[in-house]
């Protein structure tokens, strides 16, 4: 059975203007529903599997978004949702941005739009679903390859 | 007892309970986005959800939150087990709070300020609905003359007819013990409370996945003694059984969707009062009822 049948969800504000976050809430109403596809928004790094950021980064918050990076179990995605994730956007020459999602983290998916749009956003996060499995699969094969390894050297 | 007697009972209840556990969890999923007016997630994404989390890799705080988290789930099977070869419900009671016990050790075993105010509030709970439990259980005592399971369900009458306040509290106390809303203190599987996920906070990956497995066990046990109260000598009671554990879950998943979460002083007030009002008042009749009849 494939993980990306339960893909858990932490959407994380970086300097984001509230349109994105409003509308990443909007893709959990009734109306846009993802919990269609298992999706839940858990607000704790340990359990998400996919990271939704808002917002370029800045200078006080990239510590933070590293920080909630690494706390998050492998296999997992980072999802930039809104132009302002994927580089700075609007805000990119603000003396205080260091610029997209990109620049501390790697991204897997860009979703753009001012504000992304929900539809956009669940189709992002679908594509993000799909590079889960992908994630496990290699890491299963990166195992398999180092016990052969270890074998030739003994 | 027979080595037999006990062996068959506890192997398939280990076997089963999960997946007994995996349709009322599915249940719940499907029902309460239905209450919401949503489409929802398919009735099979509990398992969906589980078999993610023992493919995931778990970020372990410390080793002694792990193996705290397996004795949660090794105590859960074994209550599960007592109640089910048809042993001492008292045993049975005392067991689940030490499986708690051991919930609360992996949540206050890690620094993080959430999970050991998760493993707070969870102490707290177990002050509000263990009374409750213990009254059940002498309940039980009163109309069979035993604590055993076996002979409590070797009767003719079902007990609901003698102990329908104890019944009513029994299911007042499933509230806190499967964490529904109003009473989802310690953690929620619902999103964002005020302190994230509470007990479950620095558990993750397949340690989680132990957890929620251990959880099945205990909702089916739950559901057990539910049934418990409508089982008799006749096997067709156990149909009615069936049918009133699914209304008992209905019951619950509608409350968990009404009622908004409530503060600790408010959960530990209306557990208690409700634990007098009812399971209280019903020891007393029962007991007016054997003093009358021994005239
Ligand atoms: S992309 Fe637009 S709506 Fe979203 S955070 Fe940037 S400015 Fe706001």
């Amino acid at each position: 059975m494939k993980i990306s049948k339960s893909p858990w969800l932490l959407h994380y504000d970086a300097s984001s203007c509230n349109g994105c976050d409003i509308e990443v809430l909007a893709a959990t109403t009734p109306v846009y529903d993802i919990e269609r596809f298992g999706i839940i928004n858990t607000g704790n790094p340990k359990h998400a599997d996919i990271l939704v950021i808002t917002g370029g980064v800045n200078a006080q918050n990239a510590t933070v978004v590293k920080q909630i990076y690494s706390q998050m179990p492998d296999p997992k995605v980072v999802v930039a949702a809104g132009i302002c994730a994927c580089d700075g956007g609007i805000f990119k020459d603000c003396y205080n941005i260091l610029g997209g999602t990109d620049t501390v983290i790697p991204v897997d998916v860009y979703v753009p739009g001012c504000a992304v749009r929900p539809e956009a956003l669940i189709d992002g996060i679908s594509k993000a679903i799909a590079m889960l499995d992908e994630k496990k699969q290699a890491a299963i094969e990166h195992a398999s390859c180092q016990i052969h390894y270890e074998d030739k050297e003994d | 007892m027979s080595f037999q007697q006990v062996i068959y009972p506890s192997l398939a209840f280990i076997l089963l309970a999960p997946v007994v556990g995996l349709v009322f969890s599915g249940y719940d999923r499907v029902l309460s986005s239905r209450m919401q007016g949503r489409q929802g997630p398919p009735f099979l994404q509990p398992l969906y959800d589980i078999v993610k989390l023992f493919n995931k890799e778990a970020t372990v705080v410390n080793r002694v939150q792990t193996a705290m988290v397996i004795a949660f789930l090794i105590f859960s099977v074994f209550t599960g087990c007592i109640f089910f070869v048809g042993s001492d419900l008292l045993l049975v009671f005392f067991a689940l709070t030490l499986a708690e016990v051991f919930l609360m050790l992996a949540a206050c075993s890690t620094n993080s300020p959430y999970s050991s105010m998760g493993s707070q509030r969870e102490l707290l709970s177990i002050m509000a609905y263990e009374p409750m439990t213990l009254l059940t259980a002498i309940g039980f005592y009163m109309i069979s003359g035993s604590f055993n399971v076996s002979e409590i369900i070797n009767r003719d009458v079902p007990a609901i007819v003698e102990l329908p306040g104890m019944f009513a509290g029994f299911v007042f106390i499933l509230i806190i013990k499967f964490r529904k809303s109003p009473f989802d203190l310690s953690t929620s599987h619902h999103a964002h409370q005020e302190m994230v996920k509470g007990v479950t906070q620095d558990i993750s990956g397949n340690v989680l996945g132990i957890m929620e497995l251990a959880e099945l066990y205990e909702t089916v046990l739950m559901m057990a003694i539910v049934a418990l109260f409508f089982i008799t000598k006749n096997p067709f009671s156990y149909v009615w059984a069936v049918l009133a554990c699914f209304i008992v879950y209905f019951i619950l998943i509608l409350i968990d969707n009404v009622f908004p979460r409530v503060k600790w002083e408010k959960m530990l007030l209306v557990t208690w009062g409700v634990t007098f009002a009812l399971g209280g008042a019903n020891l007393l009749i029962l007991d007016m009822i054997k003093i009358a009849e021994g005239w």
